[in-house]
C-alpha cells in the first residue's frame, strides 16, 4: 500500500529515519550479528583466543542432555501454560459476554494481571506455596498432601506454571471477548430459535468461530512462555531443584554470564531466534489466510 | 448477548465471574496481608492469617525508606528504585514513539532510494526480542562504555518496530487529500507533520504509551545483567535484592516491595484502560 500523495526532498527522509536505524543497527543488528559470527567461534574461559569451529558448537549443543532436557522443559512449560491460561480465560470471556450488568467491572478488574511483572508474579505465588506459612501449602498438607517445591521438580514446574498463566489470563481474556463479540448476533438467535442449547450452541457455532482467535493466542502464550518468564522462574525456583525448571532462556542466561561459555551461548542464542523467526512466520503466513477469506 | 433468559445460567455466569475476579485478585491479598504483619509474625505463621496485622505503615516506611530491622538486617530504600523504574519505563515508551513517529512518517509520505531495504531492515527487529540476543547486546553495551547508565538501560529495548508498524498502518489511513490540502497552504513536510499528522496521532499515542509503558516498567532480565550499581536499579530488581540480599528473608518488606512495584503500572492499566485495550490489540494485528 502507498500513499499516491508524496512529499519530494533528498535530504529529509533520511533525517527523519536516521535516529531509528541508528539503534536498529548499533543495537539490533550488530549483537544479532555477532551471535552468528561468535555461535561458529570457540573462545577459552578468559577471552584471549577465538577459533572457527564451524558447527561444532550447535553439534555440542545437540549431543549435550542438559540442553535437551531444557528444550524438553520448556515445551512442557509452554504447553502447560498456554492451555491453562487460554481455557480459563475462555471460561471466564465466554461468561462475561453473557452477563449485561457489571461486564465493565468484571472487565477491569480481570485485566489488571497484565501490568504485574514475571517476577513479581513468581514472588507472589512462591508466597502461597513457600513452607511453612505459604496457605495452599498448608491447606495441601492438612489434605495429606505434601507440596515441596524445593526437591519435587513437579512441584516446582506446576509452581512457575500457575504464576505464568495467572498473569497471562487477563490477555488472553481481552482476546477472547473481543473475539465473542464479533460473532454476528443473528448466527447465535438462528440456532437458538432451531432449539439448539447454550452448550451446543458454544461447541458447534461459538467455538469454531473463535479458531483465528484461538490460534493466534496460541502462537502468543508459546511466545510469552518461551520469552517472557525469565523473572518468574528466577524468583520462585531458581530454575531448580537442580535444573528441573530451567527453561532456555534461563539457561542462556546462566551458561553465558555464570559459566562464561560464550560460544555455546551464542549458538543457543541463534536456536531461540530460529524459534522466535519460525512462530512469527507462521503467525504471519495465518493472518494472510484469514484476511483472503 | 443475550439471546433467551436464563436466569440460571445468568447466576451460574456471574458465580464463574466473582470466582475468577477472587481468584486472581488472591495472591495480591495475601501479599497486602503479609505487607502489615511482622517479618517474625510471618515466620512463626502456619500458615499466614488471612486478616492484615497492624505493621503496615512501619513495613511500608521500611520498604520506601529503607533501614535497619528487628532482626538486624538492613533494608535498602525502595524510593530511589521507583524513581529508577519511572524514569526507565518513561524513557523507553517516549522514545520509542518519538522515533517511530519520524520514520513511519519517512516510510510513508517520501519516496527515497533504498526505501524497501529500510523498511525491512526495520520490521525485522519485530521478530527478535531482547531475551534471545542478550549476550550479544550486553557486550555491545559494554564496549560502549554504557553499562549503569539510563542510556544503556533504555535504548537497546526502544530497538524494535511495533510502534513503526502501528503509526504506519495508522498514517496509511489518513486520507491524501489531507497532504494535497496542506501543500496549497503552502505547509512543508514537517509542518503537516506537526500541524496535521500529530494531533491526529493522538489516540494512537496514548495506547502505545501504555503499552510501552508497562513494557518498561517491568523489564528484569536486561537491567539484572547491565546494572551492577545499586542505584541503578529498578524496583523490580529491587525485590530480587531484598529476597537474596540478607541472611534472613524479610518476607513483609519483600512483599511490600512487591505491591509499590506492581502498583504504578496496574493503576496505568486500570485507569487508562480504553487506550490499554486498545494499544493492546493494535500492537498484535
Amino acid at each position: 500500500m502507498e500513499k499516491r500523495v508524496l512529499f519530494r526532498s533528498a535530504w529529509l527522509p533520511w533525517l527523519l529515519i536516521a535516529p531509528q536505524m541508528a539503534i536498529v543497527v548499533v543495537f539490533f543488528f550488530w549483537p544479532a550479528g555477532q551471535a552468528l559470527y561468535q555461535s561458529v567461534l570457540q573462545e577459552d574461559a578468559f577471552g584471549t583466543s577465538r577459533e572457527f569451529v564451524g558447527m561444532a558448537n550447535f553439534e555440542r549443543l545437540w549431543s549435550d542432555p542438559g540442553y535437551l532436557e531444557s528444550l524438553q522443559t520448556t515445551a512442557i512449560f509452554s504447553v502447560l501454560v498456554a492451555a491453562s491460561s487460554m481455557s480459563l480465560a475462555l471460561l471466564l470471556a465466554v461468561m462475561a459476554n453473557r452477563v449485561v450488568r457489571g461486564a465493565g467491572l468484571y472487565k477491569t478488574l480481570l485485566i489488571w494481571p497484565y501490568a504485574v511483572a514475571p517476577v513479581v508474579a513468581g514472588v507472589l505465588w512462591l508466597m502461597l506455596f513457600a513452607s511453612p506459612y505459604g496457605v495452599i501449602a498448608f491447606a495441601l498438607q492438612s489434605l495429606g498432601y505434601d507440596w515441596n517445591h524445593l526437591l519435587n521438580a513437579n512441584h516446582a514446574m506446576a509452581l512457575i506454571v500457575m504464576a505464568a498463566a495467572w498473569k497471562q489470563i487477563s490477555y488472553n481474556f481481552l482476546f477472547f471477548l473481543a473475539g465473542l463479540q464479533s460473532i454476528p448476533h443473528s448466527l447465535i438467535e438462528a440456532a437458538t430459535i432451531d432449539g439448539a442449547s447454550p452448550w451446543r450452541r458454544f461447541w458447534t457455532i461459538v467455538f469454531p468461530l473463535l479458531s483465528p482467535t484461538s490460534f493466534f493466542l496460541l502462537v502468543m502464550n508459546v511466545i510469552y512462555a518461551f520469552f517472557d518468564t525469565f523473572g518468574t522462574v528466577d524468583a520462585a525456583t531458581h530454575g531448580g531443584p537442580g535444573k528441573d525448571t530451567a527453561i532456555l532462556v534461563y539457561k542462556l542466561y546462566y551458561d553465558g554470564f555464570k559459566a562464561l561459555d560464550m560460544g555455546g551461548s551464542a549458538a543457543q542464542s541463534v536456536v531461540l531466534m530460529g524459534v522466535v523467526i519460525a512462530l512469527t512466520v507462521v503467525q504471519f503466513r495465518f493472518v494472510e489466510k484469514k484476511v483472503q477469506y | 448477548m443475550m439471546v433467551e433468559r436464563r436466569p440460571v445460567l445468568d447466576f451460574v455466569a456471574h458465580a464463574v465471574l466473582v470466582l475468577g475476579v477472587l481468584v486472581i485478585a488472591f495472591p495480591v491479598y495475601l501479599a497486602f496481608i503479609a505487607s502489615t504483619q511482622s517479618a517474625e509474625q510471618i515466620a512463626s505463621s502456619h500458615p499466614l492469617s488471612l486478616l492484615p496485622g497492624t505493621h503496615f505503615l512501619e513495613t511500608y516506611r521500611l520498604a520506601l525508606f529503607g533501614g535497619k530491622t528487628h532482626a538486624g538486617s538492613t533494608i535498602a530504600a525502595g524510593w530511589p528504585m521507583l524513581g529508577v523504574s519511572l524514569a526507565m519505563a518513561l524513557a523507553i515508551a517516549l522514545g520509542k514513539i518519538a522515533i517511530s513517529l519520524l520514520s513511519a512518517f519517512a516510510i510513508v509520505y517520501f519516496r527515497f532510494p533504498l526505501k524497501n531495504a529500510v523498511f525491512w531492515m526495520i520490521f525485522i527487529t519485530l521478530m527478535l526480542p531482547v531475551e534471545v540476543r542478550i549476550g550479544p547486546t550486553y557486550e555491545v553495551i559494554s564496549n560502549l562504555g554504557m553499562l549503569n547508565t539510563y542510556a544503556g538501560l533504555t535504548v537497546p529495548l526502544i530497538a524494535s518496530a511495533t510502534a513503526t508498524f502501528l503509526f504506519r498502518q495508522f498514517f496509511l489511513t489518513v486520507p491524501d487529500e489531507m497532504v494535497e490540502a496542506a501543500r496549497i497552504d503552502g505547509a512543508g513536510p514537517m509542518r503537516f507533520f506537526l500541524d496535521v499528522l500529530l494531533p491526529l496521532s493522538k489516540t494512537t499515542m496514548a495506547a502505545l504509551f501504555v503499552i510501552q509503558f508497562i513494557y518498561g516498567w517491568n523489564q528484569y532480565l536486561w537491567p539484572l545483567m547491565v546494572t551492577t550499581s545499586e542505584d541503578m536499579y529498578p524496583i523490580v530488581l529491587g525485590i530480587k535484592r531484598a529476597i537474596f540480599g540478607e541472611v534472613y528473608v524479610e518476607w513483609n518488606v519483600v512483599m511490600a516491595t512487591a505491591i509499590l512495584a506492581m502498583l504504578p503500572p496496574a493503576l496505568v492499566v486500570m485507569l487508562m484502560q480504553k487506550w490499554f485495550v486498545k494499544g493492546l490489540v493494535d500492537t498484535e494485528k
